[in-house]
């Protein structure tokens, strides 16, 4: 009988489907969890290095550094973390276009943006673009290490330092709550730290060897840190787009199963009525 | 009871140690640094090396891989660097970065790229047509 082998077919198909995205939800459901302790340990040495910076800004406030010293923009540059692998939700264009606004915003005003790129879906997104990209780097998986990235960090730093870029963003996906994921864009240099408040008289470090060489060498490492928290922060936000997306499809994959069963059903009625009457209908011929 | 200076050791993937010590060693780049409590505010950048705590009659030693020092008359802050590095080492690792960059804008991933752009429009082309059957027999 015509129909129901097919439809038997697509429930059986639907239903692994289910399965797989099933168990996708699970695996993001304990990878974010993990991801999200690696933010809370990433927070003190972010934390820390700032108080350390602020202190040193407000104990020596007549060395600038480079990297604190804000200078007329004629370039741009931008870093953007994305995730390596899809099936995320709206997580990744969100973000993309977030940072089209942003590149819009300073092409507005004649200013150019160079991109260095973070995570593989990034980078096949803004390839196409045609606008010049100074760094990328991608597989960095779901425990990113900030030896990954000093790299990819340093070859921006040094733009900045060689004035091909005056100001430095970082785009990324910010973990608002398992629900929740924004893009979210902060300003990486020049770097802006409030002094910090509770030492207000003045006194000085002992630096060893030299106030600029140690600023240089923590200035560095801030930013690194900063990327390195916007990355562990993306993989969050990827698992948990991801858990909430495979939910969504498994809900719908229980529907579609419904639905399905529902018609199958109703065929194979249909089909005993038939052979039933046609039964019937010969038994009264003969 | 002795003296003794908090000793903080911090590093980008987390918190390394937290406690009290009578004394604390550190390999900074200037060479080995004893600080006592009560030191006078220092800032310093560390070589990797071995950092040692000591505290009464206990010592912890924590490897670290280079770094920063502040220290405050009553606390001492290490934040450590993860990895190693050498000028050469992050110099051939930006290189890396760049060369990837180039690699990207150049389209060297083209191909894969296409196959799994066409494997996706079989698929969504299968779904498709399955759905018009489904609708049929609804219909």
């Amino acid at each position: 009988m015509a129909g129901t082998k097919e439809i038997r077919t697509k429930i059986a198909s639907v239903k692994s489907t289910q399965k797989i995205t099933k168990a996708m939800q699970m695996v993001a459901t304990s990878k974010m969890r993990r991801a999200q302790d690696r933010m809370k340990l990433a927070r003190p040495y972010a934390d820390k290095m700032r108080t350390v910076i602020g202190n040193l800004s407000q104990a020596n406030p007549d060395y600038r550094h480079p990297f604190m010293a804000t200078r007329d923009v004629k370039h741009v540059g931008v870093i953007i973390i994305s995730t390596d692998r899809g099936l995320a939700g709206g997580l990744n264009a969100n973000l993309f276009k977030q940072a089209i606004n942003l590149f819009k915003e300073w092409q507005d005003k004649n200013v150019p943006v160079s991109l260095c790129l973070i995570g593989a879906k990034g980078a096949a997104f803004f390839r196409r673009l045609g606008m010049p990209i100074l760094a990328n780097v991608s597989g960095l998986g779901d425990r990113p290490h900030v030896a990954d990235l000093i790299g990819t960090v340093k070859v921006m730093l040094d733009a900045y330092r060689e004035g091909k870029i005056d100001k430095l963003f970082l785009v990324h996906a910010e973990f608002v709550n398992t629900m929740t994921q924004k893009p979210r864009i902060d300003q990486l240099l020049p770097v802006a730290v409030a002094p910090s408040s509770e030492l207000q008289e003045h006194w000085d470090y002992i630096y060893e060897p030299s106030a600029g060489e140690i600023l240089d060498g923590l200035l560095m490492r801030y930013v690194e840190s900063q990327v390195y928290r916007g990355a562990v922060e993306n993989v969050a936000s990827e698992m948990a787009a991801r858990m909430v997306a495979m939910k969504a499809a498994t809900d719908n994959a229980g529907k579609l199963i419904g639905d399905l069963q529902l018609v199958y059903n109703k065929a194979r009625q249909a089909a005993i009525t038939t052979e039933l009457a046609e039964i019937v209908g010969g038994a009264a011929a003969v | 009871m002795a003296k003794t200076i908090h000793v903080d050791i911090v590093s980008a993937e987390g918190e390394v140690y937290s406690g009290p010590a009578e004394m604390v060693f550190v390999p900074a780049q200037e060479g080995e640094l004893g600080i006592a409590p009560r030191h006078a505010p220092l800032l310093t950048l560390l070589k990797a090396g071995e950092v040692r705590v000591k505290d009464g009659e206990t010592e912890h030693s924590v490897f670290v891989g280079g770094g920063a020092l502040e220290v405050q008359p009553n606390h001492v802050m290490i934040l450590a660097d993860t990895a190693i590095r050498a000028k050469d080492l992050d110099e051939a690792a930006a290189l890396e970065a760049k060369r990837r960059a180039e690699e990207l804008l150049a389209g060297k991933i083209d191909k894969i790229e296409q196959a799994e752009a066409l494997a996706e429009l079989v698929r969504i082309a299968a779904q498709l047509k399955i759905l018009e059957k489904l609708r049929k027999i609804r219909a």
